[in-house]
This record gives structure tokens, C-alpha cells and sequence, in this order.
């Protein structure tokens, strides 16, 4: 296997090289007074499924802004490449962005792997990445933006809902075994046991990545759950790994009535592929629905339908961060009057943009941002209901429920510029960096 | 939409049939307040609703569970709303007339949650007992034994006392023994209801005697423990069977996945890294086919997977014949290159699958006949991995005929065992050459229509299942479809017999690591080809 992935690489990495070639060729004719912008999202392999619709988002979101008028009186000019779902490809990619194209910040990356491969890019050239995926916390870099949802603003909100609203007593974590489930299923069982959930009470299980003969791990959340206490199962499935998941579930005859299960990985998007008649009532926990009520997010709506071309196409909730974190940044260089790293990571820290759910996301000083979460029920037409909406969620990088990283904070501001302070010793450093 | 039918017909005999425990109270205020309600004062609202005994009040109970209760902005009162060509279309609540069509943006729908629906559940099957209809009290005797309360316990009394049906009987009293259990009844009834939901058997009746024993009076603590325990015990042997039942199923979606390979790598000796987009193109096949039969001919769904299935041999093998034809036929004798090659292939066909439809999955529905499951003894058979195991058995049978008894089997033997002796027969090999790919790449279409209704239709579909087909074929043993057969079924049961004790990640792994081992041992696989043709 080996020999065939190094022989499969080199193939990818002469193709690689001619589409290398032109977009460097392409960027050397483009004009002087543009301003240009990186999308780094995979548009081949497995992530592709995932990331080129936030491509396209990101390519919508520059046409509009070019047709306001631009950026301090320049067009932006989207520089796409595609990292190919290859890890250390995103850092390649990185920087050729930042050296080769010089753009001014960067919008990408939908895996922690991904992210981790490219942070000391972004770190070592003093550039900016907007990243605009939930995550699972446990980081925070001078150079990157989380728009998506830290732990405390998906995972807790989500599993308080279940024990408050639906009774549960009774949990089962299930997730696919990489770093984001395996340390969001830690912040949980360390929060449930907190709330006084015993420990013979939680279920805590993993599947690889693209699972999908689940009769098994089914049958033992079934069996699970009939112990007589109310049950529900926190999801961490990724994404291709859902569809024969909740196949599965309602082949088995499992309602949400019984047994509810709540997603953080299953929006729109991936019930575009599914017949959800029989998971109606099923639950997922973002900060954006497409079903949200709001003239802004009617109006977003409207846009991508006409700029895909296509009615049937979704919006879900990375797509609103990417939203979010274009428009802060775009605020943030209007402010500073400069696309100077420096001078816009001062600027953006507490920089106010509408988010798609009718209210306003703050950038906050540990680059995280400030928005609501969401509740919602899936419904026959492949749409959620929304629930239960709360007030606006600071995201918390450093989990507090972590023994590791509960006296963490972040502070990104001057003097402290600290990513990683810990306020039992009051220095910075530590875990995580 | 049948329900609704159901309800309408109920509402229709109601008025004949004498209603039960009617508290004459008006149900309409009740229903119009659910129109301001939020989730708990929704829950009051069912209960009192309920409490009318007013059987006229189910399609509303229907309506707001299906998320089809509406209130009007103007005067907040409620309707049932049905989605028509125009609009919406609103029916009054409670006489069921229609209160003609309106605009989206005039009502608002209220919100159901997974509480609600449990509570509606519980308070419609209290209704329902007493219905006309068997499906129905059958239905609502369902409902209350999955939701015991002592409220329901005297209308499932009085229900029984009329009750004929002896199905219906049965049920009833196990429904009734459930409620008996969480009421405030005399110990020896109790006993009684232990009983019965012990001869109920199965998940529902221990999570039923589990959520009890907490509360439960001490002098029957003992027979709750041994009626848990017995249970328990018969739960674990079924759990045996149904393991083994789980890992034929397993095997047999490798089957599926590796016997188009049988062919192709086992028998002609190419490595073909494109073979799992075989069976990807399968599965669009399937795609390509329902979205016709959506637009043209809705009457036909449940026949789709049938229509599929030729459309996707014909279609693959073409593409295999088109691959080998330009492609493999260059590179025979050099397994090196052809592995390169026909990766290249697998990429190219990726990416053009991915610009034609797009990176994200493809809804393929599931035919009614391939949706839901059926009870045997203590565990649960889904349809749809039935009838895949059948599916693939008929495959691999099929082929094996064809193989062994068909002119064109026979030559294909003959050119694959010695293939200048076969030529200089007057066998036009290099014709064989191409059917044999263009076959083994048919049936891998084949198993992807199968695999559609149990996987992602994405372009990535076939990635996934690459790696196990090798496995599958050089543990069975390279060249042998018997070997094949064998393998997959071994390998699939003693994964799901790993995954429940070590996980399905160690698992995974510990299977592969066993095949290595097995393999140091036995290079050639389970069933080694002997003789001439192995050194050819």
C-alpha cells in the first residue's frame, strides 16, 4: 500500500505541479491595484464532498463585495488552489499563497488536520487564516480566526437541551475516531460527570472513518438504552459515515421518539443525499439553520441560489462562518485602512458583523467569535426546525472542563498577546502551543 | 397522508360508536390555545385535550405530531394545514371542513418537538382504543404500551372487556400490564403484569421491568430480578445469532464489492485499482435511473432497482470494455504498470463523475419493499440487508454457471490457463480479453446498485471499498470464485464477532492483521489454484 500511495502521490504531485504552474502564470498577469484573497479548500479527494461549497461561498461573497465597490477603493481577486484533501498539501499550498501570490489573508480549511498542518505557515509568515469550521477547541494562534463553533458552543448547549427538555439520563457518544470527536466525547463526559451523570450512564464509542456497516453499533445503542432510563446518542459521526448511520437507524425501527440522536457534524448538506422521513425528529446543534427566520438570511439565500445556478442547493451552517469571517475581515481592513497583518489583527478584535440568524457575531479577543446556538429537528423535507435558540455564546478555546486546560485563556490584545496564559501561574505558556 | 384517511373513515364511524369517558368538556378553546402555547403548556393542553374523551380531537393530535397544525396570524385560531398546488390548504380541526386555501406568510406552523410527539402518542393512543378500525386499536394498544401511564390504565380496561380480536387481545393485555406496573395497584396484580411482560420478551420489555425496579414495591423485588434476568439471558443467545447474522450480512456486501475483482484480478491477473469505480458508476447508474422514473414515471419506484440493475451491467461493462480495449490490453505481463494505470483511470473517473454531478452525495431512495425490518425471536432483520445477501448469493451462483457450464466460460478458462494453447484452438483471445474485463466490470456495476441503498452515493464511494475487495480475493484465494465466496463470509463474520468485545476500530485492525498472518502462512489464500496455471 505503501508503493501504491508514494506512486499515487507522484501522480498527484505532477498534476499538481502543472496546475501550480498556471495559477502562478495567471497571477503574474493580474493587475497591481487588486487586492487578492486565498481560498484554500479541497476541491478533490474525500474532503471535496465537504469544502467545495465553501469555495464557492467564498468565490460569491468576493463577487458581491467587488460589486459594492471593493476593498479601499480595489477589486479582490480570489486566488483558489486546491490541497486535495492531503494534509501536508494545505501547508504547500499555504505558502505558495502567502510568498508566491502574496495575498492578504487567507479563507480555508475544513479538517483539525488540515489546520494543524498549516498553522506554523501562517504563524512563521505572518499571515491571516479564517477558518470556518466547528472544531474542538484546545488551540489559539495569533493567525487564526475560529468563525465555526468551539465545544461550549455546540457540543454543551446541545446535550443540556437533551437533559432538560427530553429527560435523558442515559448517554451513548458516538463518534469516528479522530482528534475532534475524541476530544469533544473527553469535554463532555467530563461535563455530564459534572452535572452527576454516572459514569456506567455514558457509552463512550468510536468507528473508523467512512464506517458504514453500523448493524452492529445499532444494536448495541439499543441495547443501551433499554435499561430503563431515557437515552440519547451525541453524535460525532463525520460526514460519510452519517448516511448509512442513520440508515440504519431507521431500517432498526429507532424513532427519535425513543431514542433521539443529536449531530454536530450533519447539516443541510449531507441530508441532501438522504429520505428523512424516517429520521424526523432526529436533532443536530449548529449556530445557522437554513430554516432560520431572518430577512438577511432570506436575502443570502436568495444570492446562493442565483449564484450556483441551482434552487436545490442548501446553505448550512460553515458556510455562515465563512460569511461571518469574510465580513469581519472586510471590516477590519476598512478600519485599518491597510491589508497589513498587524495593523488588521489589531483592528478586528471587536469588530461587529451581521451573522445569517438575525443578530450581530463579535470577534473576540481570543480570535473566537461571539453567536447563538441553535436547536434544531430534522424534518421530512431534509430542513431542521429549529427548537430552541440561546443567547449569544462566547466561543471558549480552552475547555473548563478539562483538568489540562481549565486555567488556559486567551488574549490575543496588547500587552498580553497570549495565546495560552494561564491564570493560576499568570505566565503564558504551557499546554497546547 | 394514510393516516389521515384512516382517521377521517374513524371520525365518520365515531359518531355511531358510543364514546368512551366523555367529559363533555368543548376541545376547540384547548386546541386554539395550542396556538400560543410554548412546549410546556403544549404538554398541559395534550393532556386536557385527551381528557375530553372526545375521539373527534385525533386528526387534530395527528396533524400537530406531523407538524401540520397551523394557526392563522389574523385571529389565532388553528387549523390543519395540507400542503395542495395552491398553497396551503386548511381544514378546521375538529369537523374536518375546509376552511379553503392561503398563502405560507399567513399562518404560522406550530412547533412539535420529540416530547410532544411521545406525549401525543401516548394521550391518542388512549383515544384510539376503542376505535372500529383492528390497525387501529392494534396501533393505539402499540402506543400505550410504549408509553405507560396510570391515566390509560382504565380505558385500556374497558377497551379489553369489548375486545374480540384476539390479537388485538393480547396486545391490549400486555399494554395494560405495563400501565398496571406503574399504577398504584395491589402487589398481587403486579405479579400478574410482571408475568405477562416477561412472556413479552425482548428490549422494549426489559427497559420497561429495568425503568421500574427503582420503585418497585421490595416484596416484588424478586420476581422483577428474575424476570430481568431471564430476559437477559435470552437477549444474550439471540445476541449470539444475531451476530452471526450481522457478519453474514457484512460478508455479503464484500461479496458483492470483490466478485466483480474475482474476475477481473483473480482470474485474468489484473491489478485493477479502478474497480471501485465500477461500482461507484453502478450506483449512479441507479441514480440516473430513479431520477427518470421521478420525473416520468412515479408508479414505477418500487420496480427501480430492477430497471438498475441492466442499466448498470450494460453501462460499466461498456466503460470496462472501453478500458481494457485502450488501456490494459498494452500492459499485459506487466502488473506494475497496469496498477499505475488503471489508478489513473480510478482518478480521471472520479473527477469526471465529480464535475458532471458535483462533490456531494446523491439521494438514491430506498424501494418500500427495501425499507424498515421484521421481527425474528429476539432480534431485528432489516429488510435491505435480506435481500442484498440474496442479492449476492444469486450474483455469485449465476457467475459460477456461467463460468462453469457456458461456451463462453469455457473459453474464458481456457484462455486464462494457457492462453497460446487456447489461441492456436482458434479462441480469438484478445476478444475474451476484453468480455472478461467488460464482465468482471459489469458485475461490480451490479454491486453498485446494491450498495447504493446501504451507502453514500458520492464519488468517493468506491475509494471505500477497494481495499476490502483485494482483501476479500487474495484471503479467498487468487483465481478460485468458491475462495471468494468462503472469504467474504468469513471475514464478515468474524469481524462482527471482534466488534462488539474489542470495538469496530480494533477490530478492523485485528482482522487485518490476522489476513497478513494467514497470508505468511498461506500466500496463495484459503483455496490456492494447484497446478499448471498457477506458474503460468
Amino acid at each position: 500500500m505503501t508503493f501504491t500511495s508514494s506512486i499515487g502521490a507522484k501522480f498527484c504531485g505532477a498534476l499538481l505541479a502543472a496546475v501550480m504552474s498556471t495559477t502562478a502564470l495567471s497571477g503574474a498577469f493580474a493587475a497591481d491595484d487588486t487586492i487578492k484573497v486565498g481560498v484554500l479548500h479541497s476541491l478533490s479527494g474525500t474532503m471535496a464532498i465537504s469544502e467545495t461549497t465553501l469555495k464557492d461561498v467564498m468565490l460569491m461573497l468576493i463577487d458581491e463585495q467587488n460589486k459594492k465597490g471593493g476593498l479601499l477603493g480595489k477589486k479582490l481577486e480570489a486566488v483558489v488552489v486546491d490541497p486535495a484533501s492531503d494534509w501536508p498539501l494545505f501547508a504547500e499550498k499555504a505558502r505558495q499563497l502567502i510568498s508566491q501570490d502574496k495575498v492578504a489573508a487567507v479563507f480555508g480549511c475544513w479538517t483539525s488536520s488540515s489546520r494543524k498542518s498549516v498553522l506554523p505557515v501562517f504563524e512563521e509568515l505572518n499571515s491571516i487564516l479564517f477558518y470556518p469550521v466547528q472544531y474542538e477547541g484546545e488551540e489559539s494562534s495569533r493567525n487564526i480566526f475560529y468563525t465555526g463553533a468551539a465545544p461550549n458552543q455546540q457540543a454543551i448547549p446541545a446535550v443540556d437541551y437533551l437533559a432538560e427538555t427530553e429527560g435523558v439520563k442515559r448517554w451513548v457518544l458516538e463518534g469516528t475516531d479522530y482528534v475532534y470527536p475524541q476530544t469533544t466525547n473527553k469535554i463532555l463526559k467530563a461535563y455530564l460527570m459534572s452535572k452527576g451523570v454516572a459514569e456506567s450512564d455514558i457509552m463512550i464509542n468510536y468507528t473508523p472513518f467512512g464506517f458504514s456497516d453500523w448493524q452492529t453499533e445499532v444494536s448495541k445503542i439499543k441495547a443501551f438504552g433499554s435499561a430503563g432510563k431515557k437515552t440519547a446518542v451525541v453524535s460525532t459521526i463525520n460526514g460519510d459515515a452519517n448516511v448509512p448511520f442513520y440508515k440504519e437507524l431507521g431500517n432498526q425501527g429507532i424513532k427519535a421518539k425513543d431514542i433521539p440522536v443529536v449531530a454536530f457534524s450533519v447539516g443541510e448538506e449531507e441530508l441532501a443525499g438522504l429520505d428523512t422521513k424516517p429520521l424526523v425528529g432526529h436533532l443536530a446543534a449548529w449556530n445557522y439553520f437554513q430554516s432560520v427566520d431572518a430577512p438577511i438570511n432570506a436575502e443570502f439565500i436568495k444570492e446562493w441560489k442565483a449564484f450556483t445556478k441551482n434552487p436545490k442547493r442548501v446553505t448550512n451552517d460553515p458556510m455562515e462562518a465563512a460569511y461571518i469571517g469574510f465580513n469581519a475581515w472586510v471590516k477590519a481592513v476598512e478600519a485599518a485602512g491597510t491589508t497589513k497583518t498587524d495593523a488588521v489583527l489589531d483592528s478586528i478584535i471587536g469588530v461587529s458583523v451581521p451573522n445569517l440568524s438575525g443578530g450581530y457575531s463579535t470577534v473576540m479577543p481570543n480570535h473566537h467569535i461571539t453567536k447563538p446556538v441553535l436547536i434544531g429537528e430534522i424534518q421530512a423535507d431534509g430542513q431542521f426546525d429549529i427548537v430552541q435558540q440561546t443567547a449569544q455564546v462566547v466561543g471558549d478555546e480552552w475547555s473548563d472542563y478539562l483538568p489540562d486546560s481549565k486555567n488556559l485563556i486567551s488574549d490575543w490584545r496588547k500587552p498580553m498577546s497570549c495565546g495560552n496564559f494561564n491564570v493560576a501561574t499568570g505566565k503564558c505558556g504551557g499546554k497546547g502551543m | 397522508m394514510l393516516i389521515r384517511i384512516i382517521s377521517l373513515i374513524f371520525i365518520i364511524l365515531s359518531f355511531a360508536a358510543p364514546a368512551f369517558a366523555q367529559s363533555g368538556t368543548d376541545p376547540k378553546p384547548l386546541i386554539d390555545a395550542l396556538a400560543k402555547a410554548d412546549f410546556a403548556e403544549a404538554e398541559t393542553l395534550i393532556g386536557q385535550i385527551a381528557a375530553t374523551g372526545d375521539p373527534k380531537v385525533v386528526p387534530a393530535l395527528d396533524a400537530f405530531s406531523e407538524g401540520d397544525l397551523y394557526f392563522r396570524k389574523s385571529d389565532s385560531a388553528v387549523f390543519i394545514g395540507k400542503t395542495g398546488d395552491a398553497g396551503l390548504e386548511l381544514i378546521d380541526p375538529l369537523t374536518g371542513a375546509s376552511a379553503g386555501p392561503t398563502s405560507k406568510s399567513a399562518v404560522t406552523k406550530i412547533r412539535v418537538n420529540n416530547n410532544l410527539r411521545r406525549v401525543i402518542d401516548a394521550a391518542k393512543g388512549g383515544l384510539t382504543l376503542m376505535s372500529p378500525d383492528r390497525g387501529v386499536r392494534l396501533a393505539a394498544a402499540d402506543a400505550v404500551l410504549a408509553s405507560p401511564s396510570p391515566e390509560n390504565l382504565a380505558l385500556v380496561e374497558a377497551a379489553l372487556a369489548k375486545e374480540t380480536d384476539s390479537e388485538v387481545k393480547a396486545r391490549m393485555q400486555e399494554a395494560r400490564a405495563v400501565s398496571v406496573l406503574s399504577s398504584d395497584r395491589s402487589v398481587d396484580e403486579k405479579r400478574d403484569a410482571i408475568k405477562t411482560i416477561k412472556s413479552l420478551g425482548g428490549r422494549n420489555a426489559l427497559g420497561i421491568l429495568n425503568s421500574v425496579s427503582s420503585s418497585i414495591d421490595p416484596s416484588l423485588k424478586s420476581d422483577l430480578d428474575s424476570a430481568i434476568g431471564s430476559i437477559e439471558a435470552e437477549q444474550q443467545l439471540w445476541d449470539m445469532v444475531q451476530n452471526v447474522w450481522y457478519g453474514l450480512s457484512l460478508g455479503s456486501v464484500l461479496l458483492l464489492a470483490a466478485i466483480g475483482l474475482a474476475i477481473t484480478f483473480g482470474v485474468m491477473g489484473i491489478i485493477n485499482m479502478a474497480h471501485g469505480e465500477m461500482v461507484m458508476l453502478g450506483a449512479y447508474s441507479t441514480f440516473m435511473v430513479q431520477e427518470v422514473i421521478r420525473t416520468h414515471a412515479p408508479g414505477l419506484f418500487d420496480w427501480s432497482l430492477a430497471i438498475a440493475l441492466p442499466v448498470a451491467f450494460l453501462v460499466t461493462g461498456a466503460v470496462g470494455f472501453v478500458i481494457e480495449r485502450c488501456v490494459i490490453r498494452f500492459l499485459y505481463g506487466r502488473p506494475l504498470e497496469t496498477l499505475l494505470a488503471t489508478w489513473g483511470v480510478s482518478l480521471i473517473l472520479q473527477q469526471t463523475i465529480r464535475s458532471i454531478f458535483g462533490p456531494t452525495n446523491q439521494e438514491v431512495g430506498n424501494p418500500s419493499w427495501m425499507s424498515g425490518s421484521f421481527p425474528v425471536g429476539g432480534m431485528t432483520i432489516t429488510w435491505n440487508r435480506m435481500w442484498i445477501l440474496v442479492f449476492s448469493l444469486t450474483i455469485f451462483f449465476t457467475l459460477l454457471v456461467v463460468m462453469k457450464k457456458s461456451a463462453y466460460g469455457l473459453n474464458m478458462r481456457a484462455v486464462t490457463q494457457n492462453r497460446r494453447m487456447a489461441s492456436s484452438m482458434g479462441i480469438r483471445t484478445p476478444w475474451v480479453d476484453a468480455l472478461t474485463f467488460a464482465l468482471g466490470s459489469g458485475i461490480a456495476g451490479i454491486a453498485g446498485v446494491a450498495l447504493s441503498q446501504i451507502d453514500n452515493v458520492s464519488p468517493n464511494l468506491g475509494q471505500s471499498y477497494i481495499i476490502d475487495s483485494f482483501m476479500v480475493v487474495v484471503f479467498g484465494g487468487v483465481g478460485n470464485l468458491w475462495g471468494t465466496l468462503v472469504g467474504a463470509l468469513s471475514l464478515g463474520v468474524l469481524n462482527k464477532f471482534l466488534e462488539p468485545s474489542v470495538g469496530a476500530v480494533l477490530g478492523k485492525i485485528l482482522v487485518l492483521v490476522l489476513i497478513i498472518l494467514f497470508i505468511q502462512k498461506r500466500p496463495r489464500g484459503l483455496f490456492a489454484l494447484k497446478g499448471r496455471a498457477v506458474e503460468a
